[in-house]
């Protein structure tokens, strides 16, 4: 708190506003509303997890540990498993980081250290519009383009020459988890992209220049650009992974809303996000609904978790790449 | 700095002020307002009544919002609104935890088609129930199986894997659909049931009508269920269905209207009925009603009186709207029994019927 310390004696020496000053002064009313809207944040978090744990109570009593292993989701009969979710989020979302952070990375080094400004403004704004576009467009594209391109010229020679892995068995019909993890990826490259040019732009010029001045050619040079940008880059892919986990709308219109668990990319599958969406408009009885309200539980915490993860994996690649630079 | 807050304030201050002063009581003259929530099946025609009857009483305001079967009978319980619409008629145990008596009012037909995706084929398919069950079940995977080939005689099938396709999220089309597997094949009702949310043994799941509708048209060699007005809208192939009295029928106006004029003697008093594997040469047997929830006895004299005049209108002149829309219109006799029905509900003990 040295920071605030500071402020307040400077406050105390130009006062014209009497007794009242120390309550009322502009710095004191600017830090308190700056207090109040993180404190807002932590407040809304809180909040959520007390109400979605007192909705989903029923749902924690009846099934308890069960529920985050079962495998069966039949409302009908009243059985609830949260694994073919829990599953089918993270893979269709690790897929979707795999395929989004080289090609975000590629775009983004294109558009700060190789394109003409002439380029490189236009093409940053469409990255941006991208990013704008609403997720059930994206859906739409994706069933009326993308699965069927995939169907008819993707998947086949894939399945020709990797079939004897596990992940490419089965009938290819274009909609499943593979198709997910995909439009996924698309959808996160633009926001990835923008975020790591802006961090590659705020590495200041100087480093470049004194690479390219140390005999480096630019391939090196865009390494060290990159390994001093790391952090920011890290932020930008676990800003993916955070969109990718919580995106419903054009996963579930392509993933094939199956809960099972499949070892075969080809086979369709089902998200948390997905499922609360599907369902919830016509969730009867309590213990329905409960379960519902557990996997949204769920799905903030495996948020929480994933995030964490990332963060850690990342810090500590990012420590390594340091050091090499 | 500090004067620029100050006016913001106050602007937000009079603005909150006034939105309050909108939200007070009724007074005379002014709109009668009625909130209906429910089916999304039955969106599209609630829209047209209530503008076409908006026409005609220009002091009403209805407002309907599609917010899925289960949430309006959520809401009609909790009497956060007028009146609900529901693709499936409520159970007994849902009526009776309502806090005050519920009638169902059937205000137009729907039906389940079975529509596929086979490039080849460009006759009519035909599929018997134990057929449709067996597909649904997972035990029929390609489509040129000795049972789907004994359906139709005359057609060369692909040798093609079959791909089911069905709802993902909860429907009262799935909840229709399950009710016929569940009453033609026994193995269905025991393995599945009959629900909005059914597990289905295989298939891929689309969200809504316009997601399975998308996925058949989008993937060869796929089969799946879908509300009338969707196949029709987008041209896709419709199968013919056999019925109780073992003829194949066409979905259409006319077959779905019959379903509900032969089950006529078999509807119970408080109209509740399941239409689906009806009997008569000539009913198709995967219809159903769309039901209005409303109370019988009204809490407001002026929002009841409303109501009851806009469902008669809607049951009578209203039907006028229904095939253009894609709906099978409610026979006579239906159309007689349901204004009996609407004269029931009263105020206080007093009928809000002004005929």
């Amino acid at each position: 708190m040295p920071k605030s310390l500071h402020t307040d004696n400077l406050n105390g020496n130009g006062s014209e506003m009497g007794s009242n000053r120390k309550l009322f002064s502009s710095d004191n009313i600017y830090r308190f509303s700056l207090t109040a809207c993180a404190a807002l944040i932590l407040l809304i978090v809180a909040a959520m997890l007390i109400v979605m744990t007192q909705s989903s109570w029923l749902s924690i009593k009846e099934f308890g540990f069960g529920f985050l292993v079962g495998q069966v989701w039949d409302p009908i009969k009243g059985e609830f498993g949260a694994l073919p979710f829990i599953y089918g989020t993270i893979v269709s979302s690790v897929i979707a980081v795999l395929i989004a952070t080289p090609l975000s990375l590629g775009v983004a080094v294109f558009l700060v250290e190789q394109a003409p400004k002439s380029i490189a403004r236009p093409m940053g704004f469409l990255v941006e519009l991208l990013a704008a576009i609403p997720s059930v467009v994206y859906g739409l594209w994706a069933i009326f383009v993308l699965a069927p391109f995939l169907r008819e010229y993707i998947f086949p020679p894939l399945q020709t020459t990797l079939g004897w892995l596990p992940f490419f068995k089965g009938t290819p019909t274009g909609i499943g988890m593979f198709t997910g993890g995909i439009i996924l990826a698309i959808m996160i490259t633009p926001i990835i992209t923008a975020v790591v040019r802006d961090v590659l732009e705020a590495v200041p010029v100087t480093q470049r220049e004194a690479a390219l001045a140390l005999g480096a050619t630019k391939w090196e040079t865009t390494r060290i650009v990159l390994a001093n940008a790391s952090s920011g880059i890290a932020g930008a892919v676990i800003l993916g992974l955070g969109r990718a986990i919580g995106e419903t709308m054009a996963v579930t219109m392509i993933i094939g809303n199956r809960p099972q668990i499949s070892a075969s990319l080809f086979d369709p599958a089902y998200t948390i996000a997905s499922v609360i969406a599907n369902e919830f408009t016509e969730a009867t009885g309590d213990l329905y609904l409960s379960a519902l309200i557990e996997m949204c539980l769920i799905l903030f915490i495996v948020t929480f978790i994933v995030t964490a993860l990332a963060k850690l994996l990342i810090l500590s690649v990012s420590r390594k790449t340091q050091n090499i630079a | 700095m500090f004067g620029k807050n100050l006016i913001t304030i106050l602007i937000i201050g009079t603005l909150i002020s006034a939105s309050g002063c909108f939200s007070g009581r009724r007074g005379k003259g002014d709109a009668i307002k009625i909130q209906g929530a429910g089916s999304s099946f039955v969106n599209p025609l609630m829209q047209k009544w209530v503008s076409e009857y908006g026409k005609l009483n220009s002091n009403v305001r209805i407002d309907y919002q599609s917010i899925g079967s289960g949430g309006g009978v959520k809401q009609v319980k909790e009497r956060t609104i007028q009146f609900g619409a529901t693709d499936v008629a409520m159970s007994d145990a849902d009526l009776k935890s309502a806090p005050s008596e519920i009638i169902h009012i059937p205000v137009i037909l729907g039906a389940v088609v079975l529509t596929y995706n086979l490039a080849e084929v460009s006759q009519t398919l035909r599929f018997s129930p134990a057929t449709i069950a067996d597909i649904f079940l997972g035990k029929i995977t390609r489509w040129d199986d000795e049972r789907i080939k004994a359906d139709n005689p005359d057609v060369a099938l692909p040798s093609a894997p079959l791909t089911v396709v069905h709802r993902s999220d909860g429907s009262g089309t799935s909840a229709v659909f399950t009710n016929y597997l569940s009453k033609v094949s026994p193995e269905w009702k025991e393995k599945v049931g009959e629900g909005t949310s059914p597990s289905f043994p295989v298939g891929l799941g689309g969200k809504g009508n316009e997601g399975v509708t998308g996925q058949i048209k989008q993937t060869p060699n796929t089969i799946g269920y879908v509300e009338l007005a969707y196949a029709v809208k987008n041209k896709m192939p419709v199968g013919e269905i056999k019925n109780k009295a073992g003829k194949y029928i066409l979905p259409n106006f006319a077959t779905v209207t019959n379903a509900a004029a032969e089950s006529i003697n078999e509807t119970p008093d408080d109209l509740r009925v399941s239409l689906t594997d009806a009997a008569g040469a000539d009913a198709y047997p995967i219809s159903s009603y769309v039901y209005v929830l409303i109370y019988k006895d009204q809490p407001d004299e002026i929002l009841g009186k409303t109501l009851v005049d806009f469902l008669s209108w809607g049951i009578n002149d209203g039907q006028r709207f229904a095939e253009s829309l894609y709906y099978a219109p409610l026979p006579q006799e239906m159309v007689k029994r349901t204004s009996t029905k609407i004269a029931l509900v009263s105020h206080n003990g007093k009928s809000l019927r002004t005929q």
